[in-house]
């Protein structure tokens, strides 16, 4: 009697449900829905954090960055010089030589110094960023080359008119053909090119040493060294303006992660003593990757909890509807007490039928929150990312909705009086 | 040995708060042997519905002992008189009590079912069953695309279905015309010559008659218990 095999009682749950469809349909479509919201939450979620993630580590987690900031109070302050506006300020390569020598651990100090020009392909314009870069730049940097090769030694021996072009870049000047080999104009002077990068994923802006649009030009720093001088003089709406800038940027790269964060303490320290202004700006990738996953797991736990209300709320509505359900069959019930159905009989019966109901809610539900985050993809292109995890917890919070919530009026059932269960019209 | 042996049954039923108690059964001895055709008598509230669900296990009595084939049932608990239920008993109702979403053949298979028997041999047993009653031609029928008479039949074959020691009949004509009522009737007349023990509950003489032995309840007490 106590032996029922499960596949009968799922048969006749299963039965039970179909009689009445279209009930069972819309009680099972809080558990779709609440099923649907967390695989479709957490997918979002995580493609976003991935996303973010990924670009983070693009820019190397053991780097730390040291950018140049132009301090507010200089803003233009400073008394003309031969009649233009000079702000001085940033890094120099007396900053870069002091951390080489001075600090522990360090793998490459890499300074990069940027300008913003004018680059023509005859007619063709577009407003880049001109960094001047060392060779090791990818390897300390992890972005990649598309095609041709990046700036080498020899180039920077010879100070080279080479250049190594974003992908923006290329799209822009070199919209049909094959920039390798190519000469473009930079500023007043032209350039070879000799590679191309690969585009970079846009957002990793936010950690300041990649732009967005991945306009940029790449020319060895010996090169930029002799044609551009410190001073960097832009005319823009007919009024000049003149910037001092020895580095933009210097990257420091350690030798292992543990010692990013003591490092960019130790940088700091050397900085201030040189920089009372605080003219410069520390960027840790690491920092920001841990920030981002703190953030990204705040943002999957609030998901989660609303999801998980709308399971709750899933939950309920079949507790609900199987309470209903209980009455109605109360002499059902009875007949079945009568003729040797145990109360674990009826409590199982019960159950089998919430259970039922959950599962093919929470298959249904499954189905839903995947395709949904897929068509979103599709539309928008935002990222989307299915864990293994997610799909499973989803799926035993809808099987476990079932359990629970079936508990109470399964329950219920099994503890009616068989005889008034009889009685019952 | 008695198949069925009351030995001193009292019922009372505590209303409200427990300050109102009423007694059903007042100190029931009765003895019922195999193959007997017993009919249960009295007036309504006369304690005989009471009596059915002690003998039908349903109910448990506050004092006394019920000992049926031997075993004392009486302060069993629920878990145990369930299996009493699905293995030795056969109940057949006024108003029949068939499952209505089961097929004819389904509601003959409920007490197997919760034998935990095998679907072949439940349905092999239920169709025969049906067979026996009649109801060759309406295997697949719900119950509500059946006469009173043929429900009563499913009732009947389903009380049949797990071979129990006696069934237990609870005015199993009240809800008949007199034709149908008679031919159920000779039904149950035509089992206990088989050898199946029926103990009826009726308030119709007539009915009545067709048992060999009479027992009339009056206030919970047994007043008379003769044999026809």
């Amino acid at each position: 009697m106590l032996r029922l095999g499960l596949k009968r009682n799922l048969k006749l749950g299963f039965k039970n449900l179909a009689r009445h469809l279209t009930r069972s349909i819309l009680t099972m479509l809080g558990i779709v829905f609440g099923v649907a919201a967390v695989v479709a939450m957490l997918a979002i979620g995580e493609g976003a954090s991935y996303e973010s993630q990924e670009r983070i580590k693009s820019l190397g987690s053991q780097n730390i960055i040291i950018k140049s900031v132009q301090p507010p109070e200089e803003t233009k302050a400073r008394p003309p010089s031969h009649g233009i506006a000079s702000a001085i300020y940033g890094l120099t390569y007396a900053d870069a030589e002091r951390m080489q020598a001075t600090l522990p651990g360090i793998d490459v100090v890499m300074p990069i110094r940027e300008t913003r020009q004018d680059i023509w392909n005859r007619d063709r314009k577009i407003d880049g960023l001109v960094r001047a870069a060392v060779p090791w730049y990818l390897q300390v940097t992890g972005q990649r080359l598309h095609g041709g090769r990046f700036i080498s030694h020899v180039d920077m021996h010879a100070r080279a008119a080479v250049c190594v072009i974003g992908s923006a870049v290329k799209r822009k000047l070199f919209p049909y053909e094959n920039p390798l080999g190519r000469i473009i104009k930079i500023g007043k002077d032209y350039y070879r090119v000799v590679g191309v990068m690969q585009p970079i994923l846009s957002g990793a802006g936010e950690a300041g040493l990649v732009t967005d649009n991945n306009a940029e030009v790449y020319i060895p720093f010996t090169t930029a060294r002799a044609r551009f001088g410190k001073t960097i003089l832009k005319v823009s709406a007919g009024s000049f303006e003149a910037e001092t800038v020895e580095l933009h940027l210097i990257f420091v790269k350690v030798t292992d992660m543990e010692r990013v964060l003591p490092l960019a303490e130790m940088i700091e320290t050397l900085l201030a003593r040189y920089h009372p202004r605080r003219d410069y700006e520390i960027i840790i990738p690491l920092k920001l990757l841990e920030e981002i996953r703190r953030s990204a797991r705040m943002f999957s736990i609030v998901l989660g909890m609303i999801a998980a209300i709308s399971l709750l709320v899933g939950g309920i509505g079949i507790m609900n509807i199987m309470l209903a359900n209980v009455t109605e069959r109360t002499r059902e019930i009875g007949i079945r007490r009568a003729l040797g159905a145990g109360k674990r009989d009826i409590t199982i019966q019960f159950l089998s039928e919430t259970v039922v109901l959950s599962v093919v809610g929470g298959v249904l539900g499954l189905g839903l929150g995947v395709t949904l985050p897929l068509l979103i993809a599709l539309f928008t292109g935002l990222k989307v990312l299915f864990t293994a995890w997610s799909l499973l917890l989803s799926f035993g919070i809808s099987a476990a909705v079932g359990l629970v919530f079936g508990i109470y009026p399964a329950w219920r059932a099994a503890n009616l009086d068989p005889i008034q269960a009889l009685r019952h019209v | 040995m008695s198949l069925i042996k009351l030995d001193h049954i009292s019922k009372t039923y505590v209303l409200g708060d427990g300050d109102v108690e009423v007694p059903a059964l007042q100190g029931v001895d009765l003895t019922v042997n195999t193959g007997e055709y017993a009919a249960i008598m009295g007036a309504s509230g006369s304690g005989k519905s009471t009596l059915l669900n002690i003998l039908g296990c349903l109910d448990r009595p506050t004092g006394g002992q019920y000992f049926l084939d031997s075993q004392n049932v009486a302060t069993l608990d629920d878990n145990r008189l369930s299996r009493i239920r699905c293995r030795q008993l056969g109940f057949i109702f006024q108003s029949y009590n068939l499952i209505p979403q089961l097929s004819v053949v389904e509601n003959i298979e409920v007490p197997l079912f919760y034998q935990g028997q095998s679907e072949r041999r439940c349905r092999e047993r239920a169709v025969a069953l049906a067979e026996r009653v009649g109801l060759s031609q309406r295997l697949f029928h719900k119950p509500n695309q059946l006469s009173g008479g043929q429900q009563q039949r499913v009732a009947i074959a389903r009380a049949l279905c797990n071979d129990p020691l006696v069934i237990l009949a609870d005015e199993p004509t009240g809800n008949l015309d007199s034709a149908t009522g008679k031919e159920i009737l000779a039904l149950l007349d035509e089992l206990n010559r088989a050898g199946t023990t029926l103990l009826m509950v009726t308030h119709d003489d007539h009915v009545a008659q067709r048992a060999r032995r009479v027992i009339r309840l009056r206030d919970g007490r047994i007043a008379s218990d003769h044999f026809n």
